[in-house]
């Protein structure tokens, strides 16, 4: 599969990386103290980091399928590839929550947090990656046992 | 516009750095995720990436779908670290490294990897991407984990947990 790809496409993801992980730290979203500052509405500036970045992608998601025909690099459209909406959007995004509040780190902070040379948020990704593979397995469990169950109908 | 019509005094109050700083960033963070989406017509979040790379060490399915993405995943993440510490070099002139107390690192992040996952996104899936392209999904999930880890944060400084 990665033969189909275009010489360009990691080179771009390379570039759309270092510019999003620039950004991160710039926004000083990469230290877990001004994240924790927000949410005890010391300082309410990620507002607009957040903003400032869905207005970005606001523009060009609404702009992009109708001027332009498919990427270049893939060939795909640009449809909007929504995520269907259940009761774990509300339950994940809780745990989220509790996780976020607890520490002031989310996913891409916390790869742009190293960058800035913060080593002590490798505490941080332990735990995100061990809190991934227990939902994984957790999850491919329960399937697992359904379709036990369903087999056995 | 409606910030520069509020008093000075309550702006100073309510952001203490300014917002050039946040709105620049912001701007830079969809700026890196519209020129993938532009070159590739892929929306890219960053914790997918946790559950991407485990495919690499982990046979289970829940991993093994996302094979096909990991490596792409894996370049974006080192060229988060890399815009990062470009940042460093040029504006901080040093690392930085968190007063944040380890044990609220671990465990915070423990539950930001089950969560991000099970609901299907993070600050930057749901957050940046889902609130751009108008997702009920995302936006109900940006204020589901805004509202709750607002909560968190304020308990665990209530009971006189600092940093």
């Amino acid at each position: 599969m990665s033969d189909d790809r275009h010489p360009a496409f990691m080179p771009l993801i390379l570039v759309g990386g270092l510019v999003f992980g620039f950004g991160l730290a710039y926004s000083h979203m990469a230290r877990p103290e001004v994240v924790l500052d927000f949410l005890q509405f010391e300082d309410f500036g990620l507002v607009f980091v957040m903003f400032g970045g869905a207005a970005v992608t606001g523009v060009t998601f609404f702009l992009a399928p109708r001027l332009l025909s498919r990427a270049p690099l893939t060939g795909d459209t640009f449809e909007r590839r929504l995520k269907s909406f259940d009761r774990n959007v509300l339950i994940g995004g809780a745990i989220f929550g509790v996780g976020w509040g607890l520490s002031g780190i989310c996913p891409g902070a916390a790869y742009a947090s190293l960058g800035i040379g913060n080593v002590t948020i490798l505490w941080a990704l332990a735990g995100m990656f061990i809190g991934a593979y227990l939902q994984g397995y957790w999850r491919t469990r329960s399937e697992t046992r359904e379709t036990a169950a369903t087999g056995a109908d | 516009m409606v910030i520069e019509a509020l008093p000075l005094q309550v702006t100073a109050e309510l952001f203490p750095n300014g917002i050039s700083r946040y709105a620049v960033g912001g701007l830079l963070v969809g700026l890196g995720t519209v020129v993938i989406y532009l070159g590739t017509g892929i929306s890219a979040g960053a914790s997918t990436f946790l559950e991407s790379t485990l495919s690499y060490v982990s046979e289970r399915s829940r991993f093994q779908q996302y094979v096909s993405s990991r490596d792409w995943r894996v370049v974006f993440t080192l060229g988060i670290i890399l815009g990062a510490a470009v940042y460093a070099v040029v504006y901080q002139g040093g690392a930085w490294t968190t007063d944040v107390q380890p044990w609220r690192l671990l465990l915070g992040g423990l539950f930001v990897g089950i969560g991000t996952r099970v609901g299907k996104g993070c600050t930057s899936g749901h957050g940046v991407c889902g609130v751009g392209s108008a997702s009920k999904t995302s936006i109900i999930g940006v204020l589901t984990f805004l509202a709750v880890a607002i909560i968190t944060a304020q308990l665990v400084s209530a009971l006189g947990v600092s940093p």
